[in-house]
Formats: C-alpha cells, sequence, structure tokens
C-alpha cells in the first residue's frame, strides 16, 4: 500500500513502496541472522562496525570513567595512606608465599620430569580493564578495553584476582566481549581440589550462581568444596579456582543432585581483569607475537 | 506543517537514545532499562515518515545488535516490523488522543519484544522469559514525557528552519 502523503522522487529505491522495503529488509535482516548464528561469516562484517561504533562506546562510558579517576585524585591523604600500608601488607604476604611457591614449582618439574610428562609452564597475562557499558540485559557478558590490537583472541580465558571470570567470546579490536562464567550459555570443565572429582559447572544466568548438574547423588562433594579448573576442555589453563560449593540438594528418586556453586571471582565487583597468554600451547592459538622460551627444565 | 530541514538534532536524539541504552544501571533495575531507541523510532517515523523508515529502523538494529553483542539482524528485524506499522499509520497515529497514542506505543513495543524474543528462541539462546516485559511497561509509562520532549526537539528545528 502506497503512502498517500509522503512525495516521492521517481527512480530512487528508497522511495520504493513500503510493503517492498518491509519484505526486503526481513529478508536482509533473516539472512544476516543466519549467516550470524554460524558465527565465523561475519566477524569481519561485525569488527569493522564495532570499530565505528567504538566512540559512542567511549563517549558513554567516559563520564563513569573520569568520575572514578575524579574520586581518586581527591581522595584524602589519609585514606591514600591506610591504603598504601594494607596494600604494602598484602605485597608482603603474598610475597611469602610466592617463596614456597617458587620451590614447589620447581619440585613439581622434578617431578614431573621423572614421570616423563610435560611441564606445566606459567602463563603470561594482560591486564585490562572493564569498558563502562552495559550489554544485552539478558546475557551476561562485558566489554573490556583490549581488542584485536594487543593480541586478544577468541577463546581466551579471563581471570581476576579471585578466580576465572570468562572467555572472550567477540574481538572488536579495539575492545572485545567477554562472556562471564555465570552466562547460561556457558560452562566450565572444573575438578573438585579436594579429591579431583571432576565435572562441568554450568551458567545459570545469575551472577552470583553456578550449578552442577552432572554429580550423581552418591558424588563425594561438601559445602565449601572448591572447584578448580580441570583444563580438560582445553580452553582454561588447569587449577585456576572457579566457584565455591554452596547448597547441594538431592531428591530422591532423581539420579544427579542439584549442587550450587558459588563463583570465586568478584563479577559484578571487578575493575580490571587478567588476559591469560597461552605460552607456546599447541592448539591454543596462533598468535604471531613472539613468547619468550620457555624456561629449561632443573637438571 | 512546516517540515524541519535539519536533520542533526534528530539524530543527536538517536544518539541520545543509543547512549541510554548501553548506559551502565545497577542489577537491580536493568530490567527496567525503557527501549528508548525504539521508541525515538517510533516518534521520528511516525511525525516525519518522508525522511526516516525502514531504512533507519534497519541501521539502528545493527547499531543495536553490535552494541549488545547479539545476533546481527536482531534487532533490525524487530525495529522494521515496529516501523512499518507506525510508517503506514503515521497519520492515524498522529492524531489519536494521548492514551490511545500510549496504547499503541505499548502494542509497538510488544511486538518489538515479542519478535525479539521468537528469534532468540528459534537460535537457541537463553531465554530471557518474562524479563523483556517490565522494560516495555517501563517505556509505555515514559512515551508522555518521552513525546513531549521529542516534540519541543522537533519544533525548534522547524522554527529554526522557517526562517530560510
Amino acid at each position: 500500500m502506497a503512502l498517500t502523503s509522503v512525495e516521492r522522487e521517481p527512480g530512487q529505491f528508497r522511495n520504493a513502496s513500503p510493503g517492498l522495503q518491509l519484505i526486503l529488509l526481513c529478508i536482509v535482516s533473516i539472512a544476516l541472522m543466519a549467516l550470524d548464528h554460524r558465527n565465523e561469516y561475519l566477524t569481519g562484517v561485525r569488527k569493522s562496525l564495532s570499530v565505528l561504533l567504538y566512540p559512542v562506546e567511549f563517549l558513554v562510558s567516559a563520564p563513569f570513567d573520569l568520575s572514578r579517576a575524579l574520586s581518586e585524585s581527591i581522595a584524602t591523604r589519609d585514606a591514600l595512606q591506610a591504603e598504601n600500608r594494607r596494600l604494602q601488607d598484602e605485597a608482603l604476604m603474598r610475597s611469602a608465599s610466592l617463596q614456597r611457591m617458587a620451590a614447589l614449582e620447581a619440585e613439581n618439574a622434578r617431578l614431573r620430569a621423572l614421570l616423563d610428562s610435560t611441564a606445566k609452564v606459567g602463563e603470561q597475562m594482560l591486564i585490562a580493564e572493564i569498558v563502562s557499558v552495559d550489554m544485552n540485559p539478558f546475557r551476561n557478558m562485558i566489554v573490556i578495553n583490549r581488542g584485536g590490537k594487543d593480541g586478544v583472541f577468541v577463546g581466551q580465558p579471563v581471570i581476576d584476582a579471585d578466580g576465572i571470570v570468562g572467555q572472550i567470546t567477540r574481538d572488536r579490536h579495539y575492545t572485545s566481549e567477554v562472556m562471564l562464567v555465570t552466562d547460561v550459555d556457558h560452562a566450565v570443565p572444573v575438578e573438585i581440589a579436594r579429591n579431583r572429582l571432576r565435572t562441568i559447572g554450568v551458567g545459570t544466568g545469575e551472577l552470583d550462581r553456578l550449578s552442577l548438574p552432572f554429580l550423581p547423588g552418591n558424588a563425594d562433594v561438601r559445602e565449601g568444596d572448591l572447584l578448580v579448573t580441570s583444563g580438560l576442555g582445553g580452553k582454561f589453563p588447569p587449577g585456576y579456582p572457579v566457584a565455591t560449593v554452596k547448597n547441594i540438594r538431592g531428591t530422591t528418586g532423581q539420579p544427579f543432585l542439584e549442587i550450587d556453586a558459588a563463583p570465586a571471582a568478584a563479577l559484578n565487583r571487578m575493575r580490571e581483569v587478567l588476559l591469560i597468554k597461552p605460552e607456546g600451547n599447541a592448539g591454543m592459538a596462533d598468535s604471531d607475537d613472539d613468547m619468550p622460551p620457555a624456561e629449561p627444565e632443573q637438571p | 506543517m512546516a517540515r524541519p530541514t535539519r536533520t542533526w538534532p534528530v539524530l543527536v536524539t538517536f544518539l541520545a537514545a543509543i547512549a541510554i541504552e548501553i548506559m551502565p544501571l545497577p542489577d537491580a533495575v536493568q530490567a527496567f532499562r525503557p527501549p528508548l531507541p525504539a521508541m525515538v523510532l517510533i516518534y521520528w517515523t511516525m511525525m516525519w515518515p518522508e525522511r526516516f523508515g525502514l531504512f533507519t529502523a534497519f541501521a539502528l538494529g545493527i547499531v543495536l545488535d553490535i552494541l549488545h553483542g547479539q545476533l546481527l539482524g536482531q534487532n533490525a528485524l524487530a525495529l522494521c516490523a515496529v516501523t512499518y506499522i507506525s510508517v503506514r499509520f503515521h497519520l492515524q497515529i498522529r492524531i489519536f488522543p494521548l492514551w490511545q497514542m500510549t496504547m499503541t506505543v505499548l502494542a509497538l513495543l510488544t511486538l518489538a519484544a515479542a519478535l525479539l524474543f521468537v528469534v532468540e528462541g528459534i537460535a537457541g539462546y537463553g531465554l530471557s522469559g518474562l524479563n523483556r516485559w517490565p522494560a516495555v511497561l517501563c517505556g509505555t509509562l515514559l512515551w508522555q514525557p518521552v513525546m513531549a520532549l521529542l516534540d519541543r526537539v522537533r519544533m525548534q528545528s522547524e522554527m529554526r528552519t522557517s526562517n530560510f
């Protein structure tokens, strides 16, 4: 049906009848969705459009970044001194535990050499800040200020000071999208640190809850158990804390327990995250960064 | 009716709507964030259909999809459907009494939310369930102030250009 009140210039497509335009644009958007659903055909398009939209995100997050910077710069001398003291204490504690860590690492490498298995090498980290923009409110995703230009790649594990945060799902060149471990589409292979019982931690969509749906009724799991990555999926390096078991419910007649776990990472309070750079792990990345060679094993 | 020939105030309103759409909000009120881009789009396609039509809707939808990290084309589809209706019936909607217009906006926003819901279901992503509806209701409640604001923008841009 033509629009009577709208004057048209002949020969221009944008003045074609709205019904035709609608059908055409619907077909285009459905085709786009079908292509995008496969997740690889449109990465280039998406990336270039994201780069174009980067100024919008920057402008939106600028006031929040500025207010944070201001509140930091006008902090009182006392507060700064207190924080400094606290941080120094913390650094002392950490370096004390690192001393033992170095010895243990060496011992671990020696034992692994005896067993003739490959030694786990330390990872390099890249610090990223969270961009103050909201993504889809129904997904647990965040944007960080590192992208393809910093060597970030899809599938890269993201952690914070306390544990696994998630993984990179899309690289936007200047920024990238991180899917949190609690997203409904996310699952992470974990093991219970106490007895190395392996299972899978599935996201629930709530920032403070992971679910462990695949443990049978007689599994040895207790409240307060720490879940660490098992490294089985090949995405996450083994040994990083993921969550703490919070709540175990067993229903008679049901083969599996319903277990809730609280994520170890401060998913709704963090400002900075760390990206783990795999060090020459085959099949993890094809980054052409010149990584330093792994340290030679102790004789 | 004097027709505005300057489009930058309109673009500014679109940009502001997009900015509010991705502005960080506390988790508790996130579900109530009104779908401002869709509302601004409905307003301008209704008031100025010869300038803003389905192509604007498509472009805005793609922008939202990128910013939200959603399936590319999801919002574009929903906004195109909404815009078709608002362009097709713009003469009727314009002269509706305010409450009828608000009801129309409620219907259009519901249509957009329903389309997004259907697409999510087909694509097999996590369903938002009933979580979309608070935002739709919030948007409907905010339609009158938003429309008053946009009316001002429109009047001003028309007055400015009437000197030419």
